[in-house]
């Protein structure tokens, strides 16, 4: 097990480089310059500025001091705000997006579940119907919506909870659940589908004939087995909150991560973006290999070997 | 094991049991008055070939059936107790504990994220309440008690980490650890190689010694019947058609049906490449025919058996066979030649058998109370 996570930690390594290597070349492509007001300045203004941040150098050769420095964690400064360096920029937005992205994952994850259970349990009835009928709406409908929707209704009609900002758990829940809905479909309709076959199987037919309850039988049986096939949609799911949760963000009025990855793309300021890249490539991958594990610790059959 | 009718005490009474299917194309009638006894300690065979309703029948007698079928009549008696009726509470007290089960597949029978010291102790911790530790501690004494060697270093594994036979040498632990007195084995051993089938068997004969619960045997192996069973039942189409011991539907067979079963059995004298085959489909239950359900397939049939449902005939205490054959106006016919050595062999170890005597009984009667001898 030991051996396995170093693995795939040498691997995480190695899939960044290639990752920052990939982004860096691309956005070097894009259109534009980070001189906010080039046409304003003088040639000689311009080939200053970009002498002081090494612009003026072949692009491999900043690419290979992109990467030396980026090996000793230094990030470079930004562009746009005041030569503040990269690593505080994205480390105060960071916690707000991983906060809402945890919180999002885990509502929809436990939410479906028991969502799902309960359709799969009450199968070809009412509650099922409606709870199917609820799943394809939570997918289907975008997450902005739900904001809105949750913003007029919960904050302003009723008055429960803050409408926007970011102070204190109260104004974390519209956006968790609003953000949540797609991960809680998804895996309502998953469950519902693994559990209506995990049902009719052999090993609950034994269990129902060792005298278990209905209970019994969903909580120490079927509900395990009906989790494996959803392991595998957290790694999908967790990217979808990534990149979902700029909208989100954006109307809640959170200080996320996702908002200032949008505005250095349009400024050009290339060191935000390529630390915003790895630091979402880095949680991507943490999941993944948290999922792994997950999947271990689920299902003894793919227990990694000892 | 040899169990004396009049000395062993009855614990299950199935009696006229009617169960149907509701399905979008109508009643499927499942079972059609089914009628039988369970003594303690023996063992029944049930033989029958799929869809005969030999699980549906063991299912009623744990309360197991699928959620469209229905009881239409019928009662079945567990130690004096009518079972048809009651909740699904009360059910459960008796599931895995007075009566348990050993299902036919071994590979998808056990919980595949559960330790299967944990499976084995379940049954304990839910009826006996025992606490964890305790119901482990005997879960590993049935562990070896089933013969799983090393059981103590094992008892930790999943169900993926054994082989078929010791994962049925698993289920068969589950299913005994409460002390069951009913123990219904739908087919244990279809899944499993033959070598490995043999130590099964042997293995459930031995724990029925120590422990003197009842089995009822479901299987469509003749060759295992012969070596488990005390009585058989053969079923077709929703009934049962001939019920007796061992020995007397094997050697003394009445009903065409069994003729054909017994028949199409190959033998160490078989010619290579004949095998014997009863012709045709079992009947659609959805309309079920009126009289002996085997007459379209039956080339011995007689006019009355298309009409007429056959009556059980009696031709010992212990033989039923439902059969216009045995009624006194029927012609005489010749069985298949198996059978009638089979015949000779049984007249000449027990004289008194004699078809001709037999007579037409109520349904009731195959319970067996037909007093002594």
């Amino acid at each position: 097990m030991f051996k396995y996570i170093i693995k795939r930690l040498a691997i995480i390594v190695l899939t960044l480089v290639l990752i920052i290597s990939a982004t860096f070349f691309l956005m070097k492509l894009m259109p534009g310059s980070p001189l906010a007001n080039a046409e304003r300045l003088s040639a000689s203004q311009q080939k200053m500025i970009e002498a002081q941040y090494g612009l003026d150098k072949p692009v491999i050769v900043q690419y290979v001091t992109y990467l030396w420095d980026a090996l000793h964690f230094d990030f470079g400064v930004s562009f746009q705000f005041a030569n503040q360096e990269v690593s505080t920029l994205v480390a105060q937005r960071l916690g707000p997006s991983a906060q809402l992205g945890l919180q999002a994952l885990v509502f929809g994850l436990i939410a479906g579940t028991g969502l799902g259970a309960a359709a799969a349990v009450r199968r070809n009835t009412k509650t099922d119907t409606f709870l199917s009928v609820l799943a394809v709406l939570g997918i289907s409908i975008p997450s902005f919506v739900f904001a809105a929707l949750l913003q007029y209704w919960i904050g302003l009609k009723l008055g429960w909870l803050p409408i926007a900002g970011w102070k204190g758990f109260a104004a974390t829940v519209l956006p968790t659940i609003a953000l949540g809905m797609s991960p809680l479909a998804t895996s309502a309709r998953f469950i519902r589908t693994e559990m209506v076959d995990v049902l009719g199987s052999d090993y609950i037919e034994l269990a129902r004939a060792k005298g278990l309850s209905k209970n019994e039988i969903i909580w120490k049986h079927a509900l395990r087995n009906s989790l494996i096939p959803l392991v595998t949609l957290i790694g999908p799911m967790a990217v979808n909150l990534l990149t979902g949760s700029i909208v989100v963000e954006n109307i809640f009025s959170i200080p996320g991560i996702g908002s200032q990855f949008v505005d250095s793309i349009l400024t050009n300021d290339y060191q935000i973006i390529m630390g915003t890249t790895i630091v979402y490539s880095m949680m991507l991958m943490v999941v993944l290999l948290l999922t792994d594990i997950l999947y271990g610790i689920i299902d003894p059959r793919i227990r990694l070997a000892e | 094991m040899e169990v004396s009718r009049d000395m062993a005490e009855k614990i299950l009474e199935v009696d006229d049991l009617k169960i149907n299917f509701n399905t979008y194309n109508g009643s499927v009638q499942a079972i059609r008055d089914v009628s039988f006894d369970l003594y303690k300690g023996e063992t029944l065979a049930i033989v029958g070939e799929s869809g005969s309703g030999k699980s549906v029948t063991t299912r009623s007698l744990m309360g197991l059936l699928a959620k469209n079928a229905r009881v239409e009549k019928g009662s079945i008696t567990f130690k004096g107790e009518e079972i048809i009726g009651k909740s699904e509470t009360q059910m459960q007290k008796i599931r895995g504990s007075e009566i348990a089960m050993i299902f036919q597949d071994p590979m998808t029978s056990l919980d595949p994220t559960m330790k299967i010291g944990q499976q084995i102790a379940e049954p304990l911790i839910k009826h006996q309440h025992y606490s964890k530790k305790k119901a482990w501690d005997k879960a590993l004494e049935m562990m070896k008690l089933v013969g799983i060697p090393n059981a103590s270093a094992h008892i930790n594994d999943y169900p993926h980490q054994f082989s078929g036979g010791m994962r049925q040498r698993i289920v068969i632990a589950i299913a005994l650890i409460d002390n069951p007195e009913i123990l219904i084995a739908d087919e244990p051993t279809t899944a499993l190689d033959v070598t490995i089938q043999a130590q099964i068997l042997h293995l459930m004969k031995d724990i029925q010694e120590q422990s003197g619960s009842s089995i009822i045997f479901i299987t469509h192996d003749l060759g295992v019947v012969a070596g488990m069973a005390d009585r058989v039942a053969v079923m077709y189409a929703g009934e049962i058609i001939e019920i007796g011991k061992v020995d007397e539907v094997f050697n003394f067979p009445q009903h065409p049906y069994t003729w054909g079963l017994l028949n199409s059995m190959p033998t160490t004298k078989t010619e290579r490449g004949k095998l014997e085959v009863i012709p045709g489909t079992p009947p659609d239950l959805l309309n079920p025919p009126v009289g002996d359900a085997f007459a379209a397939r039956n080339h011995y049939a007689i006019a009355a058996d298309e009409k007429v449902k056959p009556p059980f005939f009696k031709l010992s205490q212990t033989h039923y066979a439902a059969t216009w054959l045995l009624d006194e106006r029927a012609p005489e016919v010749e069985p298949p030649l198996e059978v009638q050595k089979r015949w000779a062999r049984f007249q000449a170890e027990h004289p008194e058998a004699d078809r001709s005597k037999a007579v037409a009984v109520e349904n009731a009667a195959v319970l067996g109370n037909g007093g002594g001898k």
